[in-house]
C-alpha cells in the first residue's frame, strides 16, 4: 500500500482525527501550564518546598505513559476508551516537565533586578507579574515547547487504547504489515509537532522581544 | 531632611550592622556614608526606604516617620539607584525611567514623554529610549538608572554605589555630570560609597563609619581631610590628605607672570624668541593653551615649516584662576617648563606661576590656619575654667 492510497481510503477520518490529536495536545499543555505556574512559583518562593515538589513531579514523569493510560479510568471513574483519560495523563506530564522550569526560570531573575523593583515601589504582586514572570517567559517557553514536542508524539501512544487520532496510521500500518501509513503518521506527526514548537516560538518573541539575541 | 534617630540593626544571628546611628542629612545637600566593607552603609540606606527594617530606633523624613508610611507608597517618594544600575531587562530604555510615574498612575504616553526629556538631561540622546538595558553600555546603563530615580522628581534620593562598576575615566564623567545635575535640582541625596576620593569629592558632608557599623565622624570633606577625628579615620582617609586637602582651599588671586604665547599655524621660525628657558606655550586662535613646545630639540628643517599640534608636549594639567590650590599646584608639577599655565572662566590663557609661588601661597594659608586653631583651642581652655 502506498503512502497516497491509504490516505485516499480514509480521508473522511483524516480531519476528525487531526483534530483530536490537536486538542489532546494543546489543552494538556495549557493546564498543565496553568497548574505548574503557582507550583513553580511556590518552590521559587519557599525554598524548602523546592525539593519535595520538583522529586514529586520528577517522579511522576517517569511512569510509562501506557501504564498511566491504564489506571487512570481506575482513579477518575472513566471508562478505558475515554479520550479524558489521555488528556489527564499528558496534563500530567506536562505539570512533571514543567515545574522545575517554572521555578528555576523565577528564582534566574537576578536579585539586582528584583530589589531595584522594590525600591521603586512595585507592589509584591506587581514585581511578580510585571518583572519576575516576564523576564522568566524566555525560558518557560523553552521548557513549554520541550512539553508541546513531547506531548504530541505521546498522543500517538494513545492509540493503543483506541482513541481515534493520527496515531491509528502506526497500529494500521503494523496491522496490515505495510509501510505506507507509517510513513504518512510519521510525517503527520512530525509536521505537528514543527507546528506547536513553531507556535510556541513565536509567542515567546512576542512577549519577549528583549531576548532575541538569547533565543536565536 | 533624613534623619537617623539611634537606628539599630541587628540580624537574626546576632551581629549588628548598624549601631545606634544618629544622623541628619541636610535638604538640598549631598551627604554621602562611607567606611569599609561591613560598616552598614548600604544597610543604613536601605533602612530608609524599608528594603531593610531597622530593629530599633526611628528614621524621619522632614516630619514623617518611615515605618508609618506603607512601604511601596514611601518607596515610590524616593529616588534609588544601584550600583550596575539594576535596569528591567524586558524593558525598553524609556519604559524603564517611566517606571515609577507609571506606578503612581501617570498614563503611559505622558510618562514616556517625559522620560525621553529625562535621558536629555541626563546627557543621553533620545534614540537611546528604544533600545533595551542590554544594548548598552555600563556607563549609559548607570545615566539610565540615575534618570528612573528622577522619573517621578522626588525630593530624596538614595544612591548606592553607583559609580563603581564602571571604569575611572567613565566614572569621573559620571560623578561630574551627577554634580552638576545635583548643582540644578538640590536633591536630598543619601550616598553610599566605600571609596574615600569619590566621598570627598561627592559630598557636601561625608559620614565615616566604622566596621560594627559605628559612626566614626560626620564633616564636611575639607574638614575630614585636616581634622580626622580618630586614628581609624585618619587611616581610612588616607594617604596624600595633606596634598589633598588643598582641594577645597581656594586659590585666590595667584602673582601671574606674563608669558609671551605662539599660536598653532605661526611659523616655527618664530618661537625661538618667544620661548622662555627653551619652551614656548602654544595657544589657539581663540588664546586657549594647547600645549608647549620644546623649541631646543627642533631640527633645522622642522623650522621652515609651521606649528602644528603633533610637536606639543600636552604633559601639562591646567587650572583656572577661580580654582582651587590642588589645581594650581598641579599644574605648576605637571608643567613640562615648570610653569604652571593658568586661565581664566572661558579657558583663555591668563598666565603662568611657578610651584614655589604656589607653594608661598600654601604656607602663608597653612600659618593663618594654625594661629586660629591656638586661638580657638585657648578660647576653650577659658571656657572650661571655672
Amino acid at each position: 500500500m502506498n503512502l497516497w492510497s491509504y490516505l485516499q481510503q480514509h480521508s473522511g477520518d483524516l480531519a476528525g482525527w487531526t483534530w483530536t490529536t490537536v486538542w489532546l495536545a494543546a489543552l494538556p499543555l495549557l493546564v498543565g501550564l496553568a497548574i505548574a505556574l503557582p507550583l513553580g512559583w511556590l518552590a521559587s518562593r519557599l525554598r524548602w518546598t523546592y525539593p519535595p515538589l520538583v522529586t514529586a513531579t520528577g517522579i511522576l514523569y517517569t511512569i510509562p505513559s501506557l501504564v498511566l493510560f491504564i489506571v487512570l479510568p481506575g482513579l477518575l471513574g472513566t471508562r478505558i476508551l475515554d479520550t479524558v483519560n489521555v488528556a489527564v495523563a499528558l496534563t500530567a506530564y506536562t505539570v512533571a516537565l514543567l515545574v522545575r522550569i517554572v521555578a528555576d526560570g523565577l528564582s534566574s531573575v537576578s536579585t539586582t533586578t528584583l530589589s531595584a523593583a522594590s525600591a521603586m515601589g512595585y507592589t509584591a504582586r506587581q514585581r511578580l507579574f510585571g518583572v519576575q514572570l516576564p523576564i522568566a517567559v524566555p525560558v518557560i517557553g523553552a521548557g513549554l515547547r520541550v512539553a508541546a514536542v513531547s506531548n504530541v508524539s505521546l498522543v500517538s501512544v494513545a492509540s493503543i487504547i483506541g482513541v481515534p487520532q493520527l496515531g491509528r496510521m502506526f497500529i494500521d500500518g503494523s496491522n496490515l504489515s505495510t509501510l505506507g501509513p507509517i510513513v504518512d503518521g510519521l510525517i503527520a506527526f512530525v509536521v505537528l509537532a514543527l507546528v506547536f514548537d513553531g507556535l510556541i516560538l513565536l509567542g515567546i518573541r512576542t512577549l519577549s522581544p528583549w531576548a532575541k539575541q538569547a533565543l536565536a | 531632611m533624613i534623619r537617623f534617630e539611634s537606628v539599630t540593626k541587628r540580624f537574626r544571628g546576632g551581629g549588628i550592622a548598624v549601631d545606634a546611628l544618629d544622623l541628619e542629612a541636610p535638604t538640598g545637600k549631598i551627604t554621602v556614608l562611607v567606611g569599609p566593607s561591613g560598616c552598614g552603609k548600604t544597610t543604613s540606606l536601605r533602612m530608609v526606604n524599608r528594603m531593610v527594617e531597622p530593629t530599633s530606633g526611628r528614621i524621619w523624613l522632614d516630619d514623617r516617620d518611615t515605618a508609618k508610611v506603607r512601604p511601596a507608597t514611601l518607596r515610590r517618594g524616593i529616588g534609588y539607584v544601584i550600583q550596575q544600575a539594576g535596569l528591567f531587562p524586558h524593558r525598553t530604555v524609556v519604559d524603564n525611567v517611566a517606571t515609577v510615574p507609571v506606578l503612581l498612575g501617570l498614563p503611559r504616553r505622558d510618562a514616556r514623554r517625559q522620560a525621553l526629556d529625562l535621558l536629555e538631561r541626563v546627557g543621553l540622546p533620545r534614540e537611546l529610549g528604544e533600545r533595551y538595558p542590554a544594548q548598552l553600555s555600563g556607563g549609559q546603563q548607570q545615566r539610565v538608572g540615575v534618570a528612573r530615580a528622577l522619573a517621578a522628581d522626588p525630593p530624596v534620593m538614595l544612591m548606592d554605589e553607583p559609580f563603581s562598576a564602571v571604569d575611572p575615566v567613565v566614572r569621573a564623567q559620571l560623578q561630574d555630570e551627577f554634580l552638576r545635575l545635583q548643582g540644578e535640582l538640590g536633591k536630598t541625596i543619601l550616598f553610599v560609597t566605600h571609596d574615600i576620593d569619590e566621598a570627598i569629592k561627592l559630598g557636601d558632608q561625608v559620614a565615616v563609619l566604622r566596621t560594627g557599623g559605628r559612626l566614626a565622624q560626620v564633616a564636611t570633606p575639607a574638614e575630614l581631610l585636616s581634622h580626622p577625628a580618630d586614628a581609624f579615620v585618619a587611616g581610612f582617609v588616607g594617604r596624600d590628605r595633606g596634598y589633598r586637602a588643598l582641594g577645597f582651599a581656594a586659590a585666590g588671586e595667584l602673582p601671574l607672570a606674563h608669558e609671551p604665547v605662539v599660536t598653532v599655524g605661526d611659523a616655527l621660525a618664530a618661537t625661538p624668541p618667544r620661548a622662555v628657558d627653551g619652551w614656548a606655550l602654544v595657544v589657539d586662535a581663540e588664546r586657549r593653551p594647547l600645549g608647549w613646545l620644546a623649541v631646543g630639540g627642533l631640527g633645522e628643517a622642522q623650522l621652515s615649516g609651521p606649528v602644528v599640534e603633533d610637536l606639543l608636549n600636552l604633559g601639562g594639567t591646567l587650572a583656572t584662576e577661580s580654582g582651587t590650590l590642588r589645581e594650581a599646584l598641579d599644574a605648576a608639577l605637571s608643567s613640562p617648563s615648570g610653569r604652571g599655565v593658568i586661565v581664566d572662566e572661558d579657558g583663555r590663557f591668563a598666565g603662568t606661576v611657578t610651584a614655589s609661588e604656589v607653594l608661598t601661597r600654601i604656607e602663608r594659608r597653612a600659618s593663618v590656619l594654625r594661629q586660629e586653631a591656638i586661638e580657638s583651642a585657648a578660647a576653650e581652655v577659658i571656657a572650661l575654667q571655672p
